[in-house]
């Protein structure tokens, strides 16, 4: 596909064909390479022909093939004339990052990061298949799409200042559980309050590195060796339920000729379908917001036994990072309300914006992109470049370069366990063959896709944290 | 025959499942999604499930029927061994698609890994004459 660079980080699908509008693509010449491995530059081109979508449709540095629309994809539309797509959102929704920082010190936990993670591995369930300990009622869970993390602190989860410093204060509103699926419901009930597997992880990291001494100070993040905890999960078996009933009710309803890829299917934003997808996939939102919610609480008291106090251990933030939602935005020169997709992408906004909590309101939002498993993960903040050059979005994470098929054949569990020790990262697992397949080697240069972010203006470094303790699924 | 092949992809799994008939080659591809999480000729039939989907085209079937397998990890942590007594007929415009699923529930003697969040569309390939092959991507 041929690409225009308009300058070092930003390269140009003009408008041809039925594109609506151009496509934009922030990139290294390296990460570039990467991404014309796959389909994502043809998926993105699909995006930039659907109706209704604004200024233009945008490719994130860490992006790669999708379904429907590209991992690392972002596109606006508008109210009346534009759609609303499961696709364009993922199966995984609110798949996003918690960070917790602390007062402890790397010297403080050095001896007992073993004990730590044996507690947390303990209390937080994982792995694959493996339900929670929590057992729901279906009116429980019902409550739960529609309040979100507030269901989990009215029940002993955490505080009230955890929801002021998650995106949506942990509750999107629309949500509605009356339009969920039986089987939905049912793929919800045991898994509230589980990790998961994959890709998702829990870490005890420490601060390696801080940009912006400023904006990290805000953020709590004073010292380097400073003790912080990051968690990285969804909605689990009930989001993907969600997308995949919408995907077949939207297929079932507007058929799927003329459609270049099946799961770029869409229903009309304001039409009865795309507002069942809307509230449904709000209260899948929710629930991946609560089951974050409780893995923090769990690794508190885990903190609060070993350490003897789990004092200072507030949120930082708590990103999603595959949502759809109504928010205003530039347009023309003029604020109006679209449906934006992120999908492989967190919001970015810069300062001032009212969506941000009080606190940080004047540096701009914490950006958490989380690295693979073993790697480096980073701290950005937020900038109003972003939301004029990217609806107020960037990157999510490291983004795989190689198939789990083809890690499992390159890497052993065992040994991986073993280089990350050298390293002095510990690490707990459900599987050696998870391990495997999540090998660090298996994921794009986190660091080069942060690098990009920054230079290109779309989210600014504040701080690099490292692990010394994972738990995997 | 093989009865199923990965290939390269980034980010997903991939695959090819074979069959003499589309029968063979659907099941092929329940046991491909399946070795993505565990081994399933390492897993007991003490349990039968029959299963009952439908499909506007076959890949829409193909999409359900396959969805089925997580749908019985996530609500009753059953893991599949081997498909049995399939059965794809046409009634009026739809697809019906009937087995019957033999495997065990979850305990910690099994090793189960990873995590197929979904089956996709993407790149799907039905070939329905002999030799049948459906090639599926799924995301983990």
């Amino acid at each position: 596909m041929e690409l225009k660079k308009i300058n070092e980080y930003t390269w140009e699908i003009p408008k041809h064909g039925d594109m609506k509008v151009p496509a934009i693509v922030y990139a290294s010449e390296a990460l570039l390479q990467s991404i014309r491995r796959d389909l994502t530059l043809p998926q993105a081109k699909n995006v930039a022909c659907l109706r209704g979508i604004q200024r233009k449709a945008y490719v994130m540095p860490d992006a790669h093939q999708g379904y429907g629309f590209p991992i690392g994809g972002v596109a606006a539309f508008d109210m009346d004339e534009g759609v609303i797509s499961p696709g364009g959102v993922g199966y995984d929704i609110n798949c996003g990052v918690r960070l917790l920082r602390t007062d402890f010190m790397e010297k403080d936990v050095l001896e007992k990061r073993k004990l730590l993670l044996e507690g947390i591995f303990r209390e937080v369930p994982a792995g694959v298949g493996k339900g929670g300990t929590t057992r729901l009622s279906r009116r429980v869970l019902e409550e739960v799409c529609t309040k979100g993390a507030e269901w989990a602190v009215n029940n002993g989860y955490g505080t009230r200042d955890d929801l002021l410093k998650t995106e949506e204060n942990g509750r999107m509103k629309e949500a509605d559980p009356s339009f969920l699926s039986k089987r939905a419901v049912e793929r919800g009930i045991p898994q509230l309050g589980t990790l998961g597997a994959g890709n998702h992880f829990l870490e005890i990291q420490k601060v390696s590195e801080i940009y912006d001494k400023e904006v990290a100070g805000v953020f709590g993040i004073h010292s380097l060796g400073q003790i912080m905890i990051m968690i990285h999960c969804g909605s689990r078996g009930f989001g993907h339920q969600v997308a995949s009933d919408y995907i077949r009710n939207m297929e079932n309803k507007f058929g799927i000729r003329g459609l270049p890829d099946r799961e770029l299917i869409n229903a009309p934003i304001r039409s009865n379908l795309g507002t069942q997808y809307y509230k449904s996939m709000s209260a899948a939102v929710n629930f991946a917001f609560a089951n974050r919610q409780m893995i923090a609480h769990w690794v508190r008291d885990v903190f609060s036994k070993i350490m003897g106090s789990s004092k200072g251990m507030d949120q930082v933030y708590d990103v999603c990072h595959n949502v759809a939602k109504f928010e205003q935005h530039d347009i023309e020169g003029k604020m109006k309300e679209v449906c934006i997709h992120r999908k492989g992408a967190t919001r970015s906004f810069g300062p001032g914006r009212k969506e941000i909590p009080e606190a940080y309101r004047a540096v701009g939002q914490p950006v958490l992109i989380p690295g693979s498993m073993g790697t480096a993960s980073y701290i950005l903040v937020g900038t109003s470049e972003a939301e004029r050059i990217s609806f107020g979005s960037t990157a999510h994470g490291a983004g795989r370069v190689m198939s789990r098929h083809e890690a499992l054949r390159r890497f052993r569990g065992e040994a991986i366990k073993q280089e990350l020790e050298q390293k002095g990262i510990e690490l707990r697992s459900t599987s050696w063959k998870g391990v495997a397949e999540e090998a660090p080697q298996a994921y794009k240069d986190v660091d080069e896709v942060v690098r990009i972010s920054h230079k290109a203006g779309i989210g600014r470094l504040v701080a690099k944290v490292v692990p010394m303790g994972v738990m995997k699924g | 025959m093989k009865k199923y092949r990965f290939f390269q992809h980034t980010a997903d799994a991939k695959f090819q499942a074979y069959g003499q008939t589309l029968e063979e080659a659907f099941q092929h591809a329940a046991l491909a999604v399946a070795s993505l999480m565990w081994n399933w000729k390492r897993i007991d039939q003490k349990t039968e499930v029959p299963v009952q989907v439908d499909g506007r085209d076959l890949k829409q079937l193909l999409v359900n029927f396959l969805e089925e397998i997580l749908y019985l990890l996530d609500t009753r942590s059953f893991l599949l061994s081997q498909v049995e007594n399939i059965a794809i007929r046409r009634k009026n415009s739809l697809y019906i698609l009937q087995a019957i699923f033999k495997g065990d529930e979850y305990s910690s003697d099994y090793e189960i890994s990873g995590d197929v969040k979904a089956i996709t569309y993407n790149e799907m390939v039905i070939r329905e004459n002999a030799p049948c092959m459906v090639q599926v991507v799924a995301d983990i």
